[in-house]
């Protein structure tokens, strides 16, 4: 064992299949990202509402998806939600878990860039006797996004870092396609390996990519 | 004097114990430029803020233009007005602010134009003529393109000036506009409010502390201390020759 523990030519020999696995992690990010960051601006504005028949369910549901495991709530979308009918596939479940869960983060993040917007915006707003969804699509919201991009990003990142979790309803992304290659050849180190180096680099180039984001928005948006 | 176009009618206001008007009484007439001082904490920017509804009243009613603002009729009653009442009444109204308060992701004639696309319903080729006419009133022309960050503090209390006046309010409200303003700056802002005045039907309640340009420019001056309208009449009279022993050692102590 000793003068094999890393075999260059294995691990060379199941790259592809790793990173062929690694288009759905990335899919699985991606789509679950959008979803989260749509999501959780709804669920920003809906908790801002002046009406508490809207304000305080929202609260309550971001607070218990907030506070339970990403995991179980995987599993209860997989395995709990067939028993009432709504049969869904393996992906689709894992990447609506992810979505879902992540929104409730993401919405905290607006909810502090929408705080961060001085008062006096909105007292322009009123002075200009612009309506309420005027108010945020014009005034509000383009000034909120620039500064909360980065507590995005780094959502972005920790969803990415996530998505192994979706192996245990398996999704073959990266770690269950690793967990394969380890059971047919009784080789983990490769691929393990493999999967933590890939995820270290696209988490890298990630965040240097969200920092360029920021600052073009920032430059794009103020001027 | 004619109908007013605002009445505050025994309006009253508290800020937690503090009571800032107490069954506070005014008309103001079409027209009419009416300065407003006062010492710090006498209620004179919550005059404003009421009137703009950025403040609910406690007590009493404001009516604009014989509608009452915060309030509405409803079977014979003044209940509490709902959002479309409030937009209604307050179209009448626009407002420049002492910090600006101009729109930073928007350029110059994109602050200006907001309002006008998305509330009066004008098109957009239109609204941009008008904006130019009214940035080029207050002399800012060649400005229409820039960030409120690339302009001094005079030129973006300008820009808020044709952005409240794009409105076309019958009534404008002037929250001390130039005390943010380094001096060399307040004239610029002074001169773009005195051509409003002239070019414009409009009534002017200001806020101010620029004592000279009050005697000057308005019609009547009130002094306000402890949420009551201490003494009013002509600047000349009120400025100059104050009866009150209030106003006259307000005055000795803003004036040196």
């Amino acid at each position: 064992m000793s003068d094999n523990v890393w075999d260059w030519a294995f691990a060379w020999k199941i790259l592809p299949r790793i990173l062929d696995a690694a288009i759905i992690t990335i899919e699985a990010t991606l789509i679950g990202f959008v979803f989260a960051a749509v999501l959780g601006l709804l669920l920003a504005l809906g908790r801002r509402s002046r009406n508490p028949l809207l304000s305080y369910p929202i609260a309550g549901v971001v607070e218990f998806i907030r506070s339970t495991p990403l995991l179980v709530q995987i599993y209860f979308l997989y395995f709990v939600l067939p028993e009432f009918g709504v049969v869904l596939p393996a992906l689709v479940a894992g990447i609506l878990g992810l979505g879902l869960h992540f929104s409730t983060y993401c919405s905290e993040v607006y909810r502090a860039g929408l705080d961060s917007i001085p008062r006096g915006q909105w007292e322009a707003s009123v002075a200009l006797n612009l309506s309420t969804y005027r108010t945020y699509r014009d005034i509000i919201v383009p000034q909120a996004i620039p500064p909360v991009v980065p507590a995005l990003g780094n959502y972005l990142v920790a969803m990415f870092k996530e998505t192994p979790l979706l192996s245990a309803i398996a999704v073959v992304e990266m770690m269950q396609e690793a967990k394969i290659v380890g059971s047919e050849t009784f080789r983990y180190v490769e691929p393990m390996t493999l999967v933590g180096a890939i995820f270290l680099v696209l988490s890298l180039v990630s965040m240097v990519g969200i920092r360029r984001v920021e600052a073009w928005l920032r430059r794009k948006i103020m001027g | 004097m004619s109908e007013p176009i605002v009445r505050f009618e025994n309006v009253s206001k508290r800020f937690g114990e503090t009571v800032v008007m107490r069954d506070f009484d005014l008309d103001i007439a079409p027209n009419e430029k009416l300065a407003v001082i006062g010492p710090s904490g006498s209620g004179k920017s919550t005059l404003l803020r009421l009137l703009m509804t950025l403040e609910q009243p406690d007590g009493g009613v404001i009516y604009v233009k014989g509608e009452p603002l915060h309030h509405m009729w409803k079977n014979g009653r003044l209940v509490s007005a709902d959002q479309k009442h409030l937009r209604k009444v307050r179209s009448h109204i626009s407002m420049v602010f002492q910090h600006f308060h101009l729109f930073p992701h928007m350029t110059a004639i994109g602050n200006v134009i907001e309002g006008p696309i998305h509330v009066l319903g004008m098109k957009r080729a239109e609204a941009v003529a008008r904006a130019e006419e009214l940035l080029d009133m207050v002399g800012l022309a060649d400005k229409k393109g820039s960030h409120p960050s690339q302009l001094s503090g005079g030129q973006q209390q300008r820009v808020a000036i044709a952005r409240a006046l794009a409105m076309q309010p019958d009534v404008m409200l002037f929250d001390e506009v130039t005390s943010a303003l380094d001096p060399e700056l307040v004239g610029e802002v002074l001169n773009a409010i005195r051509k409003i005045g002239r070019e414009q039907d409009i009534t002017m309640i200001l806020v101010t502390h620029e004592m000279g340009f009050a005697k000057e420019f308005a019609d009547r001056v009130i002094f306000i201390e402890g949420g009551r309208i201490v003494e009013q009449g002509p600047g000349a009279q009120v400025l100059s020759e104050p009866r009150n022993e209030r106003t006259q050692a307000f005055l000795r102590a803003v004036l040196g």
